[in-house]
This record gives structure tokens, sequence and C-alpha cells, in this order.
């Protein structure tokens, strides 16, 4: 609690900022209007002006929290333009591509953990595969995936994958990994089993470990499926809202499907939190 | 067909060579070894199965071709390698690292302001920042400034969260003894504080590194000169050059393995007295 008066003034400095800056952003527009139409500007009318453009450099932010009340409350979820329906095809998108990427990152993690050969061999070329920026080629895996006939969901989904299963193999090799040799020595006084020494002490141990790495992951996979929109032609989803935006000129819509973005990765990541706390509490790790 | 029969002999040549390795007694050489047979192993497959497939080259070229077309067309790479990762990628990674640090130094020194940063902060960095792209390039124009720009803003808050977290690394019991000998406070910074941060510094400019390559890439696609590797990878996949796409894939990787590689040594060279670092020697 002590943090919420400094968060609040911090949040407040941006805020004072960022009008400010739709001023100056702004003004060399407004100027030019009011040349054109032998118009002085007062001071306050040029403020007035610059903080309700149409298709301002920077638009003020309740410029932007009106553009999010239209499309969000007012206009029909399924209609092409409520931002509630595309937000939904990129959530559709991140949660695919994050199911799929826990999956491959887990069973990668589980081989790198049992079997030395892929140990020595697979993990280098897992942090190496993160050293090629897959953003860069999202546009052509999708056409490629195109090509050979997969469409829609699956071409984005598989960008977030490649960026999700990152952080789930490293956290998850690191927390298999964590239990310490005392441990692992006393689950073999009891002759335990491989599968028992999994499912009672590796599994157990690397739970921490798995939901931190589940946010980042979250986060990682958001930003997958959003470029993933980019190259298909701007079709649906916040990524093309984003394009469809930068073609346009239509900055209010950019970041209101910015604004958009980034509570869905709030609430993801937030709501991997509430699991992360509900499941350790009851393991008793919280 | 003989193709795939050859892919798959060399896949299991491969394959058991690594067995064998891996049974080995570690040592620098298997360790550097067996990774490499696995990547060799994985291009040889890849091309035997599109020769053997007979896949387009419209939809996945051969490693062959991919190196053909490389070395054909290194000066075209080389522009574009200029273009987007020393003038983009790189004035962007060193303006954005520099304003973290100056601002993590700042939240050090006044307690208020570092309660208030880290969590806009830490909220920040989990956002699409790459979304702003487009933003930038209405802002500064095609040319290199504004991929430098989101560059900018993608990095400093990984770097600033990592920076702000290395300074209060230094122990109390640390910093009661440079107050005993009457350290001023950029006495204790630059002595204690900055040494003890960092393994956290490094931390965050290699998570920048990457970050900083991708930024620039992609702020490309809204909108850049007739040159840069976004430039090029978007065009050449609309002409199905894909050979060519993949050259700047490779390059891509390369300047990225480079880019971390460059930050992993410096951080040896300055954090070896770490324990992450010791045990290496």
């Amino acid at each position: 609690m002590k943090s919420v008066v400094p968060v609040l003034t911090v949040v407040g400095a941006i805020l004072v900022i960022w009008y400010a800056a739709a001023v100056w952003l702004n003004a060399p527009w407004a100027y030019d209007v009011a040349a054109r139409g032998d118009r002085v500007l007062s001071f306050a009318q040029l403020v007035a002006d610059t903080w309700a453009q149409d298709k301002p450099k920077l638009p003020a932010p309740h410029q932007v929290m009106v553009e999010l009340w239209q499309t969000v409350v007012e206009k029909n979820v399924t209609s092409k333009r409520s931002l509630v329906y595309h937000a939904w095809v990129t959530l559709s998108a991140t949660l695919l591509g994050f199911g799929m990427g826990t999956v491959l990152g887990f069973a990668l993690a589980l081989g790198i953990v049992y079997n030395r050969v892929m140990d020595m061999s697979v993990m280098p070329w897992v942090i190496a595969s993160q050293t090629i920026p897959i953003l860069a080629i999202a546009p052509m895996i999708i056409v490629v995936l195109n090509a050979v006939g997969l469409s829609g969901l699956l071409p984005k989904a598989m960008i977030s994958m490649y960026l999700s299963f990152f952080p789930i193999v490293v956290g998850m090799v690191k927390g298999l990994r964590s239990p310490d040799a005392m441990q692992l020595d006393q689950m073999r006084t009891w002759n335990a089993s491989r599968a028992q020494e999994f499912f009672r002490l590796r599994l157990p141990s690397s739970m921490p470990y798995l939901f931190t790495s589940m946010k980042v992951a979250m986060a990682a996979s958001l930003v997958g499926a959003i470029v993933g929109e980019m190259p298909t032609g701007a079709v649906a989803g916040l990524g093309a809202r984003l394009l469809a935006g930068s073609y346009y000129g239509q900055t209010i819509q950019i970041w209101s499907a910015l604004i958009m973005a980034a509570v869905l990765a709030a609430l993801a990541v937030a709501l991997i939190g509430v699991v992360q706390r509900v499941v350790l509490k009851r393991m008793g790790m919280a | 067909m003989i193709w795939i029969i050859v892919g798959l002999a060399l896949w299991a040549g491969g394959w058991s060579l690594n067995l064998w390795l891996a049974r080995r007694p570690k040592s620098t050489a298997t360790s550097l070894a067996v990774p490499v047979v696995f990547g060799l192993t994985l291009v040889v497959i890849w091309e035997a199965l599109v020769r053997g497939l007979g896949i387009s080259p419209v939809l996945l070229p051969p490693p062959s071709a991919i190196a053909v077309r490389f070395a054909a067309s290194t000066d075209v790479l080389w522009e574009d390698f200029v273009q987007t990762v020393i003038k983009g990628a790189l004035s962007g990674y060193v303006i954005g690292c520099l304003a973290a640090f100056g601002v993590a130094l700042l939240a050090d020194r006044f307690v208020f302001l570092r309660r208030g940063l880290l969590p806009v902060g830490n909220f920040v960095a989990a956002l699409p920042i790459i979304g702003l792209a487009p933003i930038m390039v209405m802002w500064f124009g095609f040319d290199w400034q504004s991929k430098a720009a989101i560059v900018v803003v993608m990095v400093f808050f990984p770097m600033l969260v990592n920076t702000v977290e290395g300074l209060l690394a230094a122990q109390s019991m640390q910093r009661d003894l440079m107050r005993t000998y009457a350290a001023g406070y950029w006495t204790t910074l630059i002595k204690l504080g900055l040494p003890a941060a960092m393994p956290f510094i490094f931390n965050g400019l290699k998570i920048a590194s990457t970050l900083a390559l991708i930024g620039a890439i992609v702020a490309e696609f809204f909108g850049s000169p007739i040159r840069g590797m976004g430039f090029r990878i978007s065009t050449s996949v609309g002409q199905l050059a894909l050979d060519l796409v993949w050259a700047e894939i490779l390059v891509a990787a390369m300047a990225g393995s480079a880019f971390y590689g460059a930050v992993a040594l410096i951080e040896r060279a300055v954090t070896f007295w770490h324990p992450s670092q010791r045990g290496r020697a």
C-alpha cells in the first residue's frame, strides 16, 4: 500500500506529459488550418483545437478513451467495428499459441532434464532459436502456411507458440532441476521409481518456476499474435487495426488498439497470477 | 526417393554420433561438438527432404540454394545490414540503454520515484510495445530515425527495471561500511552500487539486445526507404523470392547472435567476480 501514492504520481505525471505533448505535436497542424482560414489562434483556442483534432499526430488521452468507449461498449460485439471482436480474434490466437507453446516447452524441458543427449544437443539450439527475430519473418511464415492451406487462427498461433515455448523451456529446466541432491537422495532411499520421483518431487518443486515463465510466455505470445495479424491483409484482430490505422492515418484507432492490447496483456498476466497464488497456497508454498 | 534414404541415413548417423559423444566424459570439445553435429544433421535433413519430396522452392528453399543466394547478393545484404542493424537497432539500443540507466540512477537516488516507477516499469515491460511502431514511423519519418525511436522505447523499460533492481543489490552491511569510510553519494555509487549492480545491468543489456533487432526489423514493415532487412523481407515474400528471405534471416540470426555474444563477452570481462562467471574459467 506504501507505493499507491508514488505510482499514482507517476501515472499522473505521464498523463500531464501526454497532454502537453499532444499540444506540442498537434500545434503545427492547428496553426496551419488557422493560417489558411485567416484566423489567429489564442492560446486557449490552440489547446482546445490540439486536443480535439480528427487525425492528430498524438491524440489526447480523453480522445482515446472516447474512441474506446464507442468501440467497446456502444458497438455490437459481433460487429467488425467493435474492438471487442478484434480483441477476441487476437486473444484466441494468443491463447492457442500459448497453450501449444506451453505443451512444447514442457515436453522439451522433460527431454532435456531426463535425456543427456537432448540436454547437450537441444539446449544450445533452443537458445540460438531465439536470436532469430521470428517477428521479422512472421509475414513469410503466414504467407507460406497460407500456401500450404493453413490459414486463419493456426499460423498466428504458431508464431505465438514459437515465442512462448522458450521461457517455458528455460524456466521448467531450471524448475525440474531445482530439487537439491539431498532431496533426490531421500527419494532414492525410499526406493522411489522415476515416475514417483517426477510426480512427487520434481514436478511440485518446479511450480513456482512454471508460473513465472508462464507470465513471460503469455506476454510474448500476445506480441506474436499481434504481429502475426499484420501481413494477413489487415482482416481482423488488433494487429490488423494497427496496420489499417497506420495506412489511413487514424491515430486514435491505433492508440485505442494499443490500449486494448495493453489491457489484454495485463488481464492475462493477472489471471495467471491469481492461479499461481491459489495453486501455491494449496500446495503450501506461498 | 534416394534423397530421403540418404537423409534418413545421415540422421541416424548424426544421432548415433551424438549418443556416442554424449557418453564420453564431458569436456569442452564434446560439449561443443554435440550441438554442432545436431545442427548439421538438421540442415542435411532439411536439404534431403526438400529435394526428396520435391517441395517447391517457393515454399521452402533448400539450404544449398540459400547459401548460393547469400554468396551472390552480399552487397544487398550488407546494405540492409547497415541500414537496419547499425543505423536503426544499434543507435536506438545505445540511446535507450543510456536513458534507462540515467533514469534508474535518479530512481535509486529518490525513493519516492523508485516506488512509483518500478511497478509502472514492470507493467509497461510486459506490454506489446512493438505496437507503437506505426506511430513512431508517423512521427519520425520512414528512415532509420523512426526505427531507432521504437528501439529506444522497447529497450528502455526492461533496462530500467533491471538497473533499478541491480542498484538495490548492495547489502546494507556493505553500505554501512562505505559510510564508516565517510564515502559520499558518488563514491558509494561508483565503488559499491554500480559494481554490485553489474550482473543485473548486463541481464538487462542482454534482453535489450534481442529486443532491439526485432524492433528495428518490424518497424520497417510500416514504411521504410528501399533498403533495410524488414523491407527486403516483406518485398521478397511478395516476389516469392524466398531464398533471399532466408538469406536475410541468416544475416539477422548471425547479427543477433553476434550482438548477444558481444554483450556476454563484455559481461564476462566486467563481472568476472560473480559466481555465475567464476565456475567456467
